[in-house]
């Protein structure tokens, strides 16, 4: 029989970690212990429990780890219940990868690199950002902002503060959107904050998070003299092949599982505003 | 060309079917569908339009993917597809014959969906020239002759005849297979025929619908007409001009657990006219019936072909024309925008 995309490969759960209330992240090999399949930062997988139901993730880790995939999962219905749920040893069906990366091997080369991520939003530029890492001399500056409803709610806080504050040329700003007890960072919301940081505008910046941050960010960098030519972002429309054929994330011409879901902000601009 | 008296056509019909498996339009229920035919079958070829287009025999209304199966906290996945054995799909009109293209652009498109060429791969397409095509067709605005469709054979009927054409190697081993039923000849009237309905198709309502500015039209300036508002009001989004149309392909994966410890997962037809289609946890894309109903339209007549050519996602079937419980369908959005040639 030939392969066929939809047919998923088992992959096992080797650690799971609570990084917030509603926010686990699933360490994943495959039956053989080994990776299952390679990818790029910014591309995706549907994750399954048979019987339950298959849902599209982004690949949190990077691909330059050889040793295992990462998924980080926010709990918001039937499929993400019931992967919260399980524990290490349990086997799931993943198959992938899916979509259009980053271009880290293109436009991203040599240049400072903003990200701003809100929320679970950090989950695809995770990706990238270890993947600068890795490769830290092909890149210039680099400038990570995130900002999550609250100091509990920041997925992949022990990373951020252990590993990426100690890079060079590297800086993390973080920000929560009410004052907390214990929490002596900034507090205000993403796009404002971004405003205060004082940025250049010829970084290529990249941002993910809930739509609405996403909107009023975008229109603070335009203030400040980004190019919409060097802003990217990742769109997330329902998906169920994730390989352009049953149309479900459809918008305009393009198909957002194999176009996206990374996009250039001008390219979203001839987008009809269905997405 | 070869020819077979009308009489004797039920010993076409078995002499394929014994050799291998024959779809072709049945009667079931006082309504005409593609279906297995076996001898003493009531069949249903002089019906112009099947209910459902035949596009169900490469992408059935539902199809089973994979079988699972689950042991504590093990999995293993289980490809349950059988090899698809040779059949024949016979009867099948040019515009449902277009649609097939329409499909495989999308269905054989890198990465390719295995399922559909399986069964597009393993199948002997005989198709029908129209001999009186109807108001609702208008297959001719979208470049097809419905009196000389391809195929790996095509057929032409008029009262005494059927005639048989080759067109392909598999036409040619299906046909001498059945030969000896066949004598020589039927030039003259096949060429007769479709001189008559070519004539009849000039004529037909729909003929002179101008699909020119669809071609030559910004995408969003279509999109933002302010008609589709008053075009889309009725619509019930009972999802009908979907299921019925030779080229609608969206579909859904779902699951169900076939006993304890095994689960189906398949997938089946959806529509894009559905609420639920785009729902996600954190909202839905399109919240409006406007929006569904503009999504299909601007598909099939400006994003499809952008992506392919120029070809258009639509064959001129006239389905959606006939089946709309609210007579909202393609050619009122294309005479709504667009125009017609004299207007
Ligand atoms: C390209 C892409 C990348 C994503 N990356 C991540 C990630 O890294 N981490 C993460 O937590 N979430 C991510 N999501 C969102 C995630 O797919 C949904 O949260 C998840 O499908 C919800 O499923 P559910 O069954 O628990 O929710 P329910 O609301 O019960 O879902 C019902 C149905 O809607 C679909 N659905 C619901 N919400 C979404 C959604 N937001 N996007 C797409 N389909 C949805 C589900 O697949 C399911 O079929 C991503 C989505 C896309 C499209
Ligand atoms: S849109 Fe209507 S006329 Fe066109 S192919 Fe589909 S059902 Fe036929
Ligand atoms: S256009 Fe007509 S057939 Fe299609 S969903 Fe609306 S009411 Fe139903
Ligand atoms: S998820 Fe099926 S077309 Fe994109």
């Amino acid at each position: 029989m030939t392969d066929e995309v939809l047919i998923p490969k088992v992959g096992v759960v080797t650690d799971v970690r609570r990084d917030t209330p509603d926010v686990k992240t699933f360490r994943v090999v495959g039956t053989d212990g080994k990776k299952l399949f390679e990818h790029m930062p910014g591309q995706c997988a549907m994750v399954s429990i048979p019987g339950v139901g298959e849902s599209m993730f982004s690949i949190t880790s990077s691909p330059t780890n050889e040793d295992y995939m990462e998924f980080s999962i926010k709990k918001c219905g039937c499929v993400t219940e019931v992967i919260h749920s399980i524990e290490a040893g349990q086997q799931i069906t993943v198959r992938g990868p899916y979509g259009r990366n980053f271009p880290v091997e293109g436009a991203f080369k040599g240049k400072d690199l903003l990200f701003i991520a809100g929320g679970i939003g950090l989950a695809p530029l995770r990706s990238v950002i270890n993947y600068v890492r890795h490769f830290r001399k092909n890149y210039g500056k680099v400038i990570v902002v995130y900002g999550a409803r609250s100091a509990d709610d920041l997925v992949d806080i022990d990373e951020i503060k252990n590993e990426w504050s100690n890079e060079e040329n590297f800086e993390v700003y973080l920000t929560i959107d009410r004052p907390q007890e214990g929490w002596n960072g900034h507090v205000g919301f993403v796009p404002s904050y971004v405003k205060e940081i004082g940025l250049d505008p010829n970084m290529t910046a990249v941002l993910c998070g809930p739509p609405i941050m996403i909107k009023f960010t975008l229109q603070g960098l335009l203030e400040l003299g980004f190019n919409k030519t060097n802003v990217y972002t990742t769109l997330e429309l329902r998906m169920k092949c994730g390989v352009g054929k049953c149309g479900r994330c459809n918008v305009g011409s393009k198909y957002v599982c194999k176009d996206g879901p990374v996009f250039r902000m001008d390219e979203i601009d001839e987008l009809p505003d269905e997405y | 060309m070869l020819k077979i008296k009308v009489q004797d056509l039920n010993k076409l019909f078995d002499a394929i079917s014994e050799k291998e498996p024959l779809y072709m339009p049945l009667e079931k229920a006082g309504e005409a569908n593609y279906g297995l035919y076996k001898t003493g079958e009531k069949t249903a070829l002089d019906v112009l339009k099947t209910v459902k287009s035949a596009k169900d025999l490469f992408f059935p209304q539902s199809e089973t993917i994979v079988k699972f199966k689950t042991e504590g906290k093990n999995i293993t996945v289980e490809d349950i597809r059988e090899e698809v054995k040779p059949f024949v799909l016979f009867g099948v009109k040019a515009c449902d014959f277009k649609a097939f293209e329409v499909l495989d652009k999308v269905f054989l498109a890198d990465p390719v969906d295995t399922y559909y060429q399986a069964k597009r791969n393993a199948c002997t397409v005989v198709t029908f020239a129209c001999r009186r095509p109807e108001e609702s067709c208008f297959c001719k605005v979208f470049g097809i002759d419905a009196a000389n469709p391809v195929g790996d054979v095509t057929i032409w009927k008029d009262d005494e005849n059927l005639y048989w054409r080759e067109n392909t190697e598999k036409g040619s081993k299906l046909t001498e297979s059945v030969r000896y039923l066949f004598a020589e000849g039927g030039e003259k009237d096949v060429q007769n025929q479709q001189e008559e309905t070519r004539k009849i198709i000039e004529k037909l309502p729909f003929s002179s619908l101008d699909l020119s500015y669809f071609e030559n039209t910004e995408m969003m300036d279509i999109f933002n007409r302010p008609e589709w508002q008053k075009l889309s009001e009725a619509c019930l989004a009972c999802g009908t001009c979907t299921f019925v149309c030779p080229t609608c392909q969206c579909f859904d994966i779902r699951e169900f657990k076939a006993s304890n410890d095994q689960i189906i997962r398949y997938r089946c037809w959806d529509s894009c006219m559905y609420s639920d289609f785009t729902q996600m946890s954190h909202g839905n894309n399109r919240t409006t019936q406007m929006q569904r109903y503009r999504q299909r339209f601007m598909h099939k007549l400006v994003y499809y072909p952008e992506n392919n050519g120029g070809l258009f996602s639509c064959v001129g079937c006239g389905r959606c024309v006939n089946k709309c419980p609210q007579k909202l369908n393609i050619v009122k959005v294309v005479k709504t925008l667009g125009g017609k040639k004299d207007d």
